[in-house]
């Protein structure tokens, strides 16, 4: 799919100038040997393979691994963009968690009418398990991957907030890692701020968030679903970095009204458990009866205040699209502020008149399942054709409450090494961002997820996007 | 610890020691065919006993041909002992254990399962043979080389020990059991042809034939054969060796735990029966008998470290 407006190229402006940020690594870039280049991709592939960087692809054979290309020209952001970018992720990221203490407790929002009740009421990801209850420290959302997308020399737009488990913070500290094994003069000639104390801030932050009746140093572990999962090299890595157990649900259980883990020296308390297990699989006895990932029993040992989950059960209400829409208006209701950042213009469909304008206009729309993610189950309006787009506008007509419709960006492009030269390609970025008591840290940077095939806006992994390192300059 | 870790790792290390040792019996098997070809079904025969993987194979086949029984032994998948069933489950457990493990260590696990995927592809051509035991030998070593140069000597070392020694006394075990007719002196003529070939396989296929010999120059009995084999601690292949090596590491896990459990007790027991004996009272005793029990109580004290170091549950 070609995308009908011109697009914004970070790198190179429409006069073919380079940009600002990019002065310094264009100057790196213009005396390289292409074919050195060319090789150095190779090697940097063969690295991945080695240390085992992948990712599993659902829906294929059992355990097939995938490598999720690496591209290595940096996409660079100057200082001053990310400090409005971060102060504007910090913001949303605040009022989420006000928002989501509200939802679950006195539902003020409801009451003054800014967003709808059914909206809450009727929506899978409201867990009433959760309600008239205070996650320790009120932090709902430890780690958030807020995606934004870029139009415009200073459009910046929020395009997910993914505030249950988002992945792919393992890939921005390998890319790092990678680039400075591959050329490490590029880190002497520029200054780029540091991503590696990510594990470090990570584990503190989990800490932070300690439950009241936790005495001592928190003992803070992953839970993964195991090695299956496609996110498992992820969820290793993390333990590994961060120095914790990873554990499975079948390495737990409650004890004396704590969660334990089975070690080699019998049970030892965990304080801390960041899951990257779904809500619904989280408990067996309070959620899918017929989950084996989970902890029969969690959610009451959650309850009675004796560990906390990471993130917060029934946080998803928050990064439903549908909910999505209101951002700005839940952003001023919580801190009286504007929104610094702004929201994708989106259209409700379940509304009539939105759902009326969607269907008229599929063709130029992007709509997506309020619950969907990973580009699962979304049309992409310009790039599908008059039979697909008959098709969905019946799965639409159907159930329309549950798709929202946004039109289609002109996502910025920054170049990647197409062979031997360069070529624009379609980015979008993913900060990561830690909540504690003690405050909000974002990493400077995140990771940037890159649409490899030509004219293509679709970056996830999952449907043949890649990744390049990020840079965020120094003043 | 973990529980499942420390299975993890100690199973990862019986894989890998279990690929090792049947690419070792390829490779005696190998040498059998070529230098005496009319032997070689029955040689084959015994060396998938010793690799226990016999039934398996009679199901697939019916001949004992060196094409067969090499494909059923290094790249059948469906054989769950193959070199490259074991090397998979080995990085499996690896992926699983992944924070217990070093950087090095991971790599190469990691390599050694690619290396052996892309040299296994295809059945493996007679001439090709040689070469492909070499390497799977040589990525092995790298594992174990570093095993040995990067892991810290904490309790991860001592599953990764046992695991190891576990394993290889129960091959080294078998594999006597499988030829132990031909170790008995009242069956054999001392230094016949036929039973210097039958004790030359049986060293290659645990690589002693160049060890043994350093050790007892050119004299090959029977009893020097099998106290070899059974009684030698300078031998790292002997049951006295990975016995030791048990109870060492159990004896470190004693150190850093605190606790003996049951598995102590065993394997103090097993190692004190073999400091009993001379090869001439288990020859009096019975060698059969002997090798049979051992196998026995080497499998118990398996069973016995994954309960007392919570494995499973």
């Amino acid at each position: 799919m070609n995308t009908k407006h011109p697009h914004f190229d970070e790198m190179l402006a429409s006069d073919s100038s380079v940009r600002a940020p990019y002065s310094g690594y264009n100057t790196w870039f213009s005396e390289q040997d292409p074919a050195r280049l060319s090789k150095k991709s190779k090697e940097a592939e063969a690295f991945f393979l080695r240390t085992g960087i992948t990712f599993n692809v659902y829906g294929q054979a059992a355990a097939q691994e995938r490598l999720i290309p690496f591209d290595l020209i940096p996409r660079i952001i100057a200082n001053a963009e990310w400090t409005r970018l971060s102060r504007g992720i910090e913001q949303r990221v605040r009022a989420i968690n006000a928002f989501l203490h509200d939802i679950y407790n006195r539902q003020e929002i409801l009451r003054a009418g800014v967003v709808p009740v059914e909206l809450i009421s009727r929506n899978a990801a409201f867990l009433p398990q959760m309600v008239g209850f205070s996650p320790p420290g009120n932090v709902y959302t430890h780690i958030v991957g807020t995606d934004i997308v870029r139009t415009g020399e200073n459009d910046f737009f929020v395009l997910e907030d993914n505030a249950r488990t988002p992945s792919g913070v393992s890939y921005m500290l390998e890319n790092r890692e990678t680039m400075l094994q591959m050329f490490p003069e590029l880190f002497t000639q520029n200054r780029v701020q540091q991503v590696s104390d990510y594990p470090k801030n990570l584990r503190r932050s989990l800490e932070a968030c300690a439950p009241p009746n936790c005495d001592g140093k928190p003992t803070v572990a992953i839970l993964t679903p195991g090695i299956y999962n496609s996110a498992y090299f992820e969820h290793s890595f993390l333990a590994d970095q961060m120095g914790v157990e990873l554990v499975e649900g079948h390495d737990l259980r409650v004890l004396d009204g704590r969660i334990a883990m089975r070690t080699t020296q019998g049970f030892k308390t965990i304080d801390v458990l960041y899951r990257r297990v779904d809500d619904d699989y989280l408990d067996p006895l309070n959620f899918k009866p017929e989950s084996m990932l989970g902890v029969p029993g969690i959610m009451d040992v959650y309850r009675a205040g004796n560990i906390t989950i990471a993130n917060a059960p029934g946080t998803g209400i928050a990064d439903d699209k549908a909910i999505y829409s209101y951002m700005p208006e839940i952003v001023e209701f919580y801190t009286g502020e504007q929104a610094l950042l702004k929201n994708v213009e989106t259209w409700r469909c379940s509304e009539p008149d939105a759902l009326a304008y969607v269907l008229e206009n599929l063709s130029e729309l992007v709509v997506k399942e309020v619950h969907g993610s990973g580009g699962y189950g979304m049309l992409v309006g310009p790039a599908a054709n008059k039979r697909e787009i008959a098709a969905f506008s019946a799965k639409l007509k159907k159930n329309p409450g549950n798709y929202i419709a946004q039109p289609t960006l002109s996502l910025s492009t920054v170049p990647i090494l197409a062979k031997k030269q360069l070529a624009p390609r379609h980015v979008d970025l993913r900060p990561y961002v830690l909540c504690s008591p003690k405050g909000i840290n974002i990493t400077p940077g995140g990771l940037t997820r890159v649409a490899l095939r030509e004219g293509s806006l679709v970056v996830n992994s999952s449907q043949g996007g890649g990744t390049k390192d990020t840079w965020v300059l120094e003043d | 610890m973990l529980g499942k870790t420390a299975g993890g790792l100690y199973w990862m290390f019986r894989f890998l020691e279990r690929g090792e040792n049947t690419a070792r019996l390829v490779e005696a098997g190998f040498r059998i065919a070529l230098t005496r070809s009319n032997d070689a079904a029955s040689e084959w025969r015994s060396l998938l006993t010793s690799a226990g993987v016999s039934a398996g194979y009679k199901a697939k086949y019916d001949q004992f041909t060196a094409a067969q029984v090499v494909d059923y032994l290094l790249r059948d998948t469906t054989n769950p002992s193959s070199v490259i069933s074991v090397t998979e489950k080995a990085r499996t457990n690896a992926r699983m254990v992944r924070t217990a493990l070093t950087t090095e260590v991971w790599e190469a696990v990691n390599e050694n399962w690619m290396g052996l995927k892309e040299l296994l592809k295809r059945p493996v051509k007679e001439t090709d043979l040689p070469a492909i035991l070499g390497e799977i030998r040589r990525q092995n070593a790298l594992v174990r080389g570093a095993v040995s140069g990067t892991m810290l000597r904490t309790d991860i070392y001592d599953f990764i020990q046992l695991g190891t020694s576990i394993e290889r006394a129960d091959n080294t075990a078998r594999i006597i059991d499988v030829k132990y007719y031909t170790l008995l002196p009242s069956t054999s003529f001392v230094g016949s042809p036929l039973d210097n070939v039958q004790w030359e396989t049986i060293l290659r296929s645990v690589s002693a034939h160049r060890s043994f010999r350093w050790l007892n120059n050119t004299e090959m009995t029977s009893s020097n054969v099998a106290e070899f084999l059974i009684l030698d601690a300078r031998f790292p292949r002997s049951l006295s060796f990975a016995c030791g090596t048990i109870d060492q590491n159990l004896g470190f896990l004693a150190k850093e735990y605190g606790t003996t459990p049951q598995s102590h007790q065993m394997i103090a027991a097993q190692r004190e029966k073999l400091r009993r004996h001379t090869i001439s009272t288990i020859f009096d005793e019975g060698l059969h008998q002997f090798i049979t029990d051992f196998i026995r109580e080497n499998n118990a004290i398996g069973q016995q470290i994954e309960q007392d170091y919570r494995f499973n549950g």
